[in-house]
């Protein structure tokens, strides 16, 4: 099952590599991982999102924990949440191409954020579904570049991972 | 006063009490050694090798309850450090580990002896720092010391660049201690404990089950009581022997891959199993699938919640530490009008001891012509009567002391059972007697592992450390060629030790006394003789059965009852 962690740890150097080293070391999958600092710049906030079973996933969360960097730990999929990916698509955007284009990136909520003569960078966000629906929807052969910044997450209503 | 970084840790390490440094110098450690140098309260001991260090500061740990501390200098002295760091985190053992660092203005620069220690390490510490600033000195190190003991124990590395060790601050060693992030568990809840009680009241077939934890957080007593209120069966892991005497009725031996017939038995067919610091191993429960496959309900009760369900399910659950948890426990059980139910506790008893008949128990065939390993430990057994600290280091041998040295008290049964890293048996005692100097310290070792810290003969000339050393010579890395012949079709693959040098010479080149037993009948007086000699080191090369092998046995990737006994028998 796919599961998206949220954590807080100390924003310390070394802390992400312990993170990712724990995921390495003990062959858990990642599928992607963001992180930056929180409105407390003393800790970072950390989404990342794998597979596994549930012995699996109480495993990692467990590991997460007993980092002495992280501060918590909550398995967003355990409940409501929201969740939501940015991606810059930059695609050739030539002859009748260039409004089928156009017209994807408004129907999935797009922005063109650069364009040029021959060129357009689409701007995206949502979930990973809606991501990968809109890659799909478009002439692959047009896809010059994609960047994806992976899931962030937050619980909804008063689901809330603070210290 | 202002003091330099240096002196800063040095005073850390005398504020913490640190009786034994143990250590090797080199030029990113200079500044610590001068402030070593200046001061008298920590003795530093220099090792041959800092692997040995950290044997040495693991042993000092683990036969008592005391941090372990050790120094080296960067580059080569961390990695040569490394394997000994691993061991004492795979068995959970407290120590703090300072090593030098190149200056902080070169790191990254592929400076001269420069490793990213921090990097290294990281798997195999339990945290570890890069100090950035001399003022964060004294606050790490306190911090290292909280970390190494507190919760489930680990090393802890503290990597400190040279020209920070010789910057200057104020020094103030902190009173206490507070990491945000870091809350170790210390009473467990108390509904659980409660559930658990009702199981262990309605069990007809208990077992416990009991680990190196026991050992580790002080709690041999509470588990005797435990065992001894409730009249259950009781094992240890290869971790927890002496948590609960050997000698007591309850206790049916070792389980895994090498305990005996009756303890695996009891363990794969008990109806209520409470694990106490123990953590499933795969050499204790062998193949997890067919574990599963008989229904009982599990307790385990351990500080650190990823050892729980890691491997097995758990049906309750209990996070804290043991003391405290067993206490409580007791308190629950005493209060309780309910008792075990004496008829099923009496056939369970019953089953026990026809496992007990039907393993054989202990046995081996001894020989009058050539000398039987398990006879030498029994001997020692015999003539320490049971008192000595044995450490030991890894393979047959190891099995053999497990099995025959009969240990009724904790923190005497010194072995790297996580990594199973051959060359920690004369390090490690080492640290074991320098913590207990009038004690009687064996080291037994084989000829392959002593080999892999030798040179540490010398620290101990240097120490005046009377360790006995039982060298059980079988010519072989008899674990390797017990497997080879189980499971490789006799293809001894560079399992035999060809070249020996003579060990008594050794022995006397470095000062000490070596003795070469052949026959069965100069074992004894040998052993007399040796553990007589209060002063001296006495390395003791007994040439023992090539061909003997470990029983019983459950083959890798096997069941518990699927345990092989002897042949012989
Ligand atoms: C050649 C060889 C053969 C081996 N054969 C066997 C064998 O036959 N049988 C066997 O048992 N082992 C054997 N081992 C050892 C094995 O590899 C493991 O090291 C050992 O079984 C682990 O012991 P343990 O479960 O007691 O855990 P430990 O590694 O001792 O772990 C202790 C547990 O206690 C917990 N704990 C620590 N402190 C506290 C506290 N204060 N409160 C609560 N909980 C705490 C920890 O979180 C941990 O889960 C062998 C090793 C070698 C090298
Ligand atoms: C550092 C290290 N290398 C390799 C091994 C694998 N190994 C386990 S037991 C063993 C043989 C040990 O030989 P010896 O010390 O003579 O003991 P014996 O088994 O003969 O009693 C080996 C090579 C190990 N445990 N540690
Ligand atoms: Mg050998």
């Amino acid at each position: 099952m796919r599961h998206i962690i949220s954590l807080l740890m100390e924003n310390e150097a070394g802390a992400l590599s312990r993170v990712a080293g724990l995921f390495s070391a003990r062959g858990y999958n990642i599928e992607s991982l963001t992180v930056a600092p929180t409105e407390d710049a003393t800790l970072s906030r950390m989404t990342i999102v794998t597979h596994g079973s549930d012995a699996v996933i109480e495993q990692i969360t467990k590991q997460l924990n007993k980092l002495i960097d992280v501060a918590a730990v909550m398995d967003l999929s355990e409940g409501d949440h929201l969740e939501r990916e940015l991606m810059l698509v930059k695609v050739r955007a030539e002859g009748a191409a260039r409004d089928e284009l156009k017209r994807m990136a408004d129907i999935f909520r797009g922005r063109i954020l650069d364009v040029s003569s021959h060129t357009y960078t689409i701007e995206l966000t949502g979930t990973r579904s809606k991501l990968d629906s809109f890659l799909q929807s478009i002439d692959q052969n047009l896809i010059l570049e994609t960047v994806r910044t992976g899931a962030s997450g937050i619980g909804r209503g008063e689901r809330i991972l603070k210290l | 006063m202002e003091l330099t970084g240096a002196e800063i840790a040095i005073r850390c390490l005398q504020e913490e009490g640190v009786e034994y440094l143990f250590g090797y110098p080199g030029g990113a450690v200079l500044h610590i050694y001068d402030a070593l140098f200046q001061q008298e309260k920590v003795k530093h001991i220099l090792v041959r090798h800092e692997q040995a260090a950290i044997h040495a500061a693991d042993g000092y740990a683990r036969s008592s309850d005391q941090v372990g501390v050790a120094l080296v200098t960067s580059g080569p002295g961390i990695t040569n450090a490394v394997t000994g760091i691993a061991t004492a985190y795979m068995d959970s053992i407290p120590m703090v580990v300072i090593s030098g660092q190149v200056p902080s203005y070169a790191i990254g620069e592929d400076a001269f002896q420069e490793v990213d220690a921090v990097g290294i390490t990281r798997p195999c510490v339990k945290h570890n720092f890069l100090i950035k600033d001399v003022k964060d000195i004294a606050p790490t190190i306190k911090k290292a010391f909280y970390l190494a003991k507190s919760g489930r124990p680990g090393p802890v590395l503290v990597d400190i660049p040279k020209d920070i060790s010789n910057h200057k601050t104020e020094f103030v060693y902190p009173e206490s201690v507070s990491i945000r992030a870091y809350n170790p568990v210390g009473k467990g809840d108390s509904n659980q404990i409660k559930q658990a009680a009702q199981l262990l009241l309605e069990a007809k077939r208990p077992m416990i089950y009991a680990g190196g934890g026991v050992v580790l957080s002080g709690a041999a007593a509470q588990l005797t009581d435990l065992v001894r209120l409730l009249g259950y069966p009781c094992t240890n892991t290869l971790m927890g022997l002496g948590g609960f005497p050997a000698t007591d009725d309850h206790f049916v031996g070792m389980l895994g891959m090498h305990g005996t017939y009756e303890a695996n038995m009891a363990m794969q067919n008990c109806d209520v199993l409470v694990a106490i610091g123990a953590r499933f191993d795969d050499r204790v429960i062998g193949n997890v699938a067919h574990f599963a496959e008989l229904p009982r309900k599990i307790i385990h009760i351990d500080i650190d919640p990823s050892s729980i369900a890691k491997r097995v399910k758990v049906d309750v659950p209990i996070v804290g530490e043991l003391k405290p948890v067993l206490d409580e426990l007791l308190t629950v059980l005493r209060a309780s009008n309910k008792k075990p139910v004496a008829a099923d506790l009496a056939a369970w008893w019953k089953q026990i001891k026809e496992w007990n008949v039907k393993g054989g128990g202990l046995r081996y065939k001894n020989s009058s012509e050539v000398i039987k390993p398990q006879f030498v430990i029994e001997t020692l057994y015999k003539i320490t009567q049971g008192d000595a600290y044995v450490t030991s280091d890894v393979g047959q041998h190891q099995m053999w002391a497990a099995q025959y040295y009969k240990f009724d008290q904790p923190r005497r049964w010194i072995n790297s059972g996580g990594l199973g890293t051959m060359g920690f048996g004369l390090p490690a005692a080492m640290g074991v007697q320098l913590k207990h100097p009038d004690a009687t310290v064996a080291c037994v070792t084989g000829e392959g592992s002593i080999q892999m810290n030798i040179q540490e003969l010398s620290t101990c000339k240097q120490f005046h450390l009377p360790i006995k050393v039982l060298s059980l010579n079988n010519r072989y890395l008899g674990m390797v060629r017990q497997w080879q012949q189980f499971f490789h079709g006799d293809r001894y693959s560079e399992s035999y030790m060809d070249a020996l040098p003579d060990f008594v010479k050794l022995a006397e080149a470095y000062g000490h006394v070596g003795m070469r037993i052949v026959n069965p009948a100069d074992v004894e007086p040998a052993l007399r003789e040796a553990f007589a000699r209060k002063k001296d080191l006495v390395f003791m090369d007994f040439q023992t059965d090539p061909k003997e092998n470990v029983f019983p046995m459950v083959p890798g990737g096997k069941g518990l009852s699927e345990i092989v006994l002897s042949e012989d028998l």
